[in-house]
């Protein structure tokens, strides 16, 4: 880590900042949120500059009745779930899929799509569902492998689908007039595959400026940098500081991917609400793959524990201290709601790096 | 969840059961090996540094950028849990 090129940035920030009663810039992802704690970069920016954490953790916006529905068809004899290992923990109304395969029920984890259509391949008695969750960067390899699963006929494979695109969630918080967003640090692998032009809508219809990092502390500093010189100036655009991995196009054959097997639809957004073309289910091609279809199962239904605040963390409209549970009820080891079951949630990444609480 | 990580491709082999779902190269990821496809990757070569995620390649990075996101994953403590996850991939039978 380069510690002069940090100090340097950071001065620049700070002189920037002068002057600003406040500047509010949303980190989009929760590996951003964890990065920016980890590295110390929080503590070293001026008390006017404050960093919102976004609802770019997949699975802390999975509805509730997504895992109900996971759990439901696991509970379902011949059935096999294969999910990616943070899905599991995460509680529906008669608990988590860990809990489910403590009475009994068969759930893999996998680290990759392919492992569940291998496993699926393997097991031919067994009729298994691969839970689809994550952003663009994850759903063009379910949509890789929906397409192997076609032309193999493999036909005990389906999935659960529960993808769901980072830019309608950004835009849809614009909309909100209480809480102003200064601009964004858009979240880093998505950008890979989508590519930094996909954020002109942005700057297009609400002006306010972006800036593509990775995940080392000078980037997301530099990025921040640009953020705060562009809000001051009044400009906006998208500032691409991740060149390495991120291009203008990001991956054309991944989103073709994408395109081809998956088609925008409504998506439910745990404690935002519904939002239009935010999700992505199959296309018909490829709707015998689809799990609610074959199972009957519906995914939509949300429902918040009493106490749970989630919701307004997840728009950056509460800090996770402010919550009653937070640290007492809530915690890492038994959690409440899915910003701190998940390792990348706003609410796990304040309770292992963050400040400790006042009171 | 949105983390990719970058490795090396030290061999490629055609997919034998599914000869229109592109290549699978074996990565190396500082002496973890995983099979990857490189179904959305199928410019890769041998040798070159790629950022996979959920066990496909994604981007190619050239190798003083793969060094540097590795060192700085590495030190940020927040690849080892995703190395795990990795070495239980589901094996071929």
């Amino acid at each position: 880590m380069n510690q002069d090129r940090i100090q340097r940035i950071v001065r620049e920030i700070t002189e920037t900042c002068e002057g600003r009663t406040s500047i509010r810039l949303m980190e989009v992802c929760g590996t951003h949120t964890v990065a920016l704690f980890r590295s110390g970069v929080k503590s070293l920016l001026p008390k006017s500059l404050r960093l919102i954490s976004g609802p770019g953790c997949p699975v802390c916006v999975t509805p509730q009745g997504y895992v109900n529905a996971a759990c439901e068809v696991a509970g379902r004899p011949g059935v096999t779930v294969c999910t990616y290992g943070d899905m599991v923990r995460v509680r529906g109304r008669d608990g988590s899929l860990a809990d489910c395969r403590g009475r009994g029920a068969r759930i893999v984890t996998v680290y990759s799509a392919r492992d569940a259509l291998k496993y699926a391949r393997q097991h031919p008695d067994e009729q298994v569902v691969f839970l689809a969750v994550g952003f663009e960067t994850t759903a063009p390899t379910t949509a890789a492998v929906v397409m192997e699963a076609a032309r193999g006929r493999v036909g005990n494979f389906f999935v659960l689908m529960g993808h769901k695109l980072a830019l309608p969630a950004m835009m849809y918080l614009l909309e909100s007039p209480e809480f102003p967003i200064d601009g964004f640090i858009c979240p880093g692998h998505v950008s890979v595959v989508i590519g930094a032009h996909a954020y002109q809508p942005i700057i297009e219809r609400y002006r306010k400026p972006c800036a593509v990092t990775g995940f080392e502390p000078a980037q997301m500093l530099e990025g921040i940098l640009s953020l705060v010189r562009q809000v001051t100036r009044g400009e906006a655009r998208v500032d691409n500081v991740y060149g390495a991995a991120v291009s203008d196009g990001g991956n054309p054959i991944a989103r073709a991917c994408m395109h081809d097997v998956f088609e925008t639809a409504p998506a439910t957004w745990r404690a935002l609400g519904v939002l239009p073309e935010s999700g992505l289910e199959l296309r018909e091609p490829y709707r015998r793959f689809d799990a609610a279809a074959r199972f009957g199962l519906e995914t939509h239904e949300d429902f918040e524990p009493p106490g749970c605040r989630c919701g307004e963390v997840l728009q950056g409209k509460l800090e996770p201290h402010d919550c009653g549970l937070f640290g007492t009820v809530c915690n890492p080891a038994n959690p409440i709601g899915p910003c701190m079951v998940s390792s990348e949630g706003t609410c796990a990444a304040w309770y292992k790096y963050g400040p400790p609480k006042e009171g | 969840m949105c983390l990719a990580v970058p490795g090396k491709i030290l061999s490629i082999a055609a997919s034998s059961d599914d000869p229109l779902g592109g290549q699978l190269a074996l990565v190396d990821f500082q002496g973890s090996r995983v099979e990857v496809s490189l179904q959305l990757l199928p410019s890769a070569r041998e040798g070159d540094w790629v950022l996979v995620h959920a066990g496909f390649a994604l981007q190619t990075l050239n190798d003083a950028e793969a060094r540097e996101l590795w060192e700085y994953l590495l030190e940020a403590e927040v690849v080892s849990g995703t190395l795990e996850e990795m070495g239980e991939a589901v094996p071929e039978a």
